[in-house]
């Protein structure tokens, strides 16, 4: 079964329709990208999964369960869509990083303010500390834990915000633009993380502006255009040999 | 010059006296009016249509009145008006009736400022805090009010600059703060009269308290430096 589906998601923004009926279902471990041009609708798109933004229309469904239902107004409760929020997790192309925390704290802020009314909070805290220790390891900044984001480079910085995303366990991990902010250098050692992340099965959704990763790393790639899926395939097959216009005419630069 | 050594006794004795009722009328309205303040703020940010309106309306009508007339009209419309003295005679009445005008106008002016403030704490900050599951509250106080209180406080000591000296307007109701008391040695008071440096002499008050409270306000500011 699909870990995701999503079904006509549409979403107009006053005049302007940004989705005009999304349809895609991802599997477990499975790697999605979104490629497409800039104000294509692959950021709401994202948005939308994360409750940032509610669809006018549509189903989103996790594991079987239906989150968001346009037609069922139960699904749209605030107090639920926290709850469904956690399924997804969400890193920013700005970090969003809270600049008043150091790395650690702005990993650590939201499962303690989640444990805080358990009676076992002095436990649980240790725990997501050294957890929250174990990730900053992992994405290689296990000597940095204690530096505030001004201190940090944006490559840095990104790394904390996914650390932090991944510390709660999200069932799917999407990722805005990620590398967009940042320079070349700072670019491969974010997407060296995520890839890392790809090899461990975890489920992901990247939004980005790179082909080359998109194709090397991802299980599916979704070419987006004005508000619709224009293609979608295995990476190969729509890097290599895309069959619409649209898509060949986007690849261009990247092909030649 | 002799006789201002043989007067200056009595006279710091008064000045004191009424500089006390200057800082009780200063401290007042600020624990008052820094919370009044920030509930406004919330007002005029509300989606309720009605409440933000309700919460500009006032604004404007205390930003754009003077406070004096508000301090006359606060102490003298419930007796006058409306027969009901609420206030009482004496000096504690007038102090309570200053101290309500003092704290609803000052709350104005910090509530546009917290407005300001909040609004200018990016958007990116709350929606970080809504993918991390943070209830509404808890991305107020863990994540926005600090990076708020950062931006507030250089335009906020403006204002309590201000406030130090705004409090001599009490005097309108014969509060007997320390212009008050400073003035009071023209007509006669203490068995001095016609004495115009008593009255110059309370700047030095003035500028020595405001001296205190800079230097403590810088001290928060450099506080909140370890971020950005």
């Amino acid at each position: 079964m699909a870990i995701l589906e999503v079904k006509n998601i549409c979403k107009t923004f006053e005049n302007t329709e940004v989705l005009k009926g999304i349809n895609f279902s991802l599997e477990k471990g499975q790697v999605l990208s979104i490629i497409g041009s800039s104000g294509s609708g692959k950021t709401t798109l994202l948005r939308c999964l994360n409750f940032l933004e509610t669809p006018d229309e549509g189903i989103i469904k996790v594991k079987g369960e239906i989150l968001f239902d346009s037609k069922d107004p139960s699904t749209r409760l605030e107090r639920q869509i926290r709850q469904k929020r956690l399924h997804f997790g969400l890193v920013f192309q700005s970090f969003n990083l809270f600049p008043q925390y150091t790395a650690l704290e702005n990993v650590t802020l939201a499962p303690k303010l989640m444990a805080k009314d358990k009676k076992t909070y002095e436990a649980e805290k240790e725990n997501i500390n050294s957890r929250a220790r174990e990730l900053l390891n992992q994405v290689g900044l296990s000597d940095r834990i204690n530096n505030y984001p001004h201190q940090l480079s944006g490559g840095q910085q990104q790394r904390v915000a996914i650390a932090r995303a991944l510390i709660l366990k999200p069932d799917i991990l999407c990722f805005d633009e990620p590398t967009s902010a940042l320079d070349p250098e700072l670019t491969g050692e974010v997407l060296k993380v995520i890839k890392k992340l790809s090899d461990k099965k975890n489920t992901m959704i990247i939004v980005t502006h790179e082909m080359e990763f998109a194709r090397d790393v991802s299980s599916h790639v979704i070419f987006m255009d004005g508000g619709v899926i224009c293609e979608q395939g295995e990476p190969q097959e729509l890097f290599n040999n895309p069959k619409e216009e649209r898509t060949k005419q986007f690849l261009t630069r990247f092909n030649n | 010059m002799d006789l201002i050594f043989q007067q200056m006794p009595i006279v710091i004795g008064a000045l004191n006296e009424g500089f006390i009722q200057t800082l009780k009328l200063f401290a007042v309205t600020l624990l008052g009016a820094l919370p009044l303040g920030l509930v406004i703020a919330f007002g005029t940010l509300s989606k309720i249509k009605i409440i933000s309106y309700f919460a500009q309306f006032i604004i404007w009508i205390i930003r754009g009145t003077p406070l004096m007339i508000q301090l006359l009209i606060v102490y003298y419309f419930p007796g006058l008006v409306l027969k009901t003295p609420i206030w009482g005679g004496g000096e504690s009445g007038r102090f309570l009736a200053a101290s309500i005008a003092f704290i609803i106008n000052y709350a104005c002016y910090f509530s546009e400022i917290y407005r300001g403030g909040i609004q200018s704490v990016p958007i990116g900050q709350q929606e970080a805090g809504l993918v991390l599951g943070m209830t509404k509250r808890q991305i107020f106080f863990h994540v926005t009010l600090l990076q708020m209180i950062k931006r507030i406080v250089p335009p906020i000591s403006n204002e309590i600059i201000t406030l130090v000296k705004d409090t001599a307007l009490a005097r309108i109701i014969a509060l007997q703060e320390i212009i008050w008391a400073g003035q009071a040695f023209m007509k006669g008071s203490h068995g001095i009269s016609g004495a115009i440096w008593p009255l110059f002499f309370t700047a030095v008050y003035y500028l020595i308290f405001n001296g205190i409270v800079t230097l403590l306000l810088t001290k928060l500011e450099k506080k909140m430096d370890y971020f950005r």
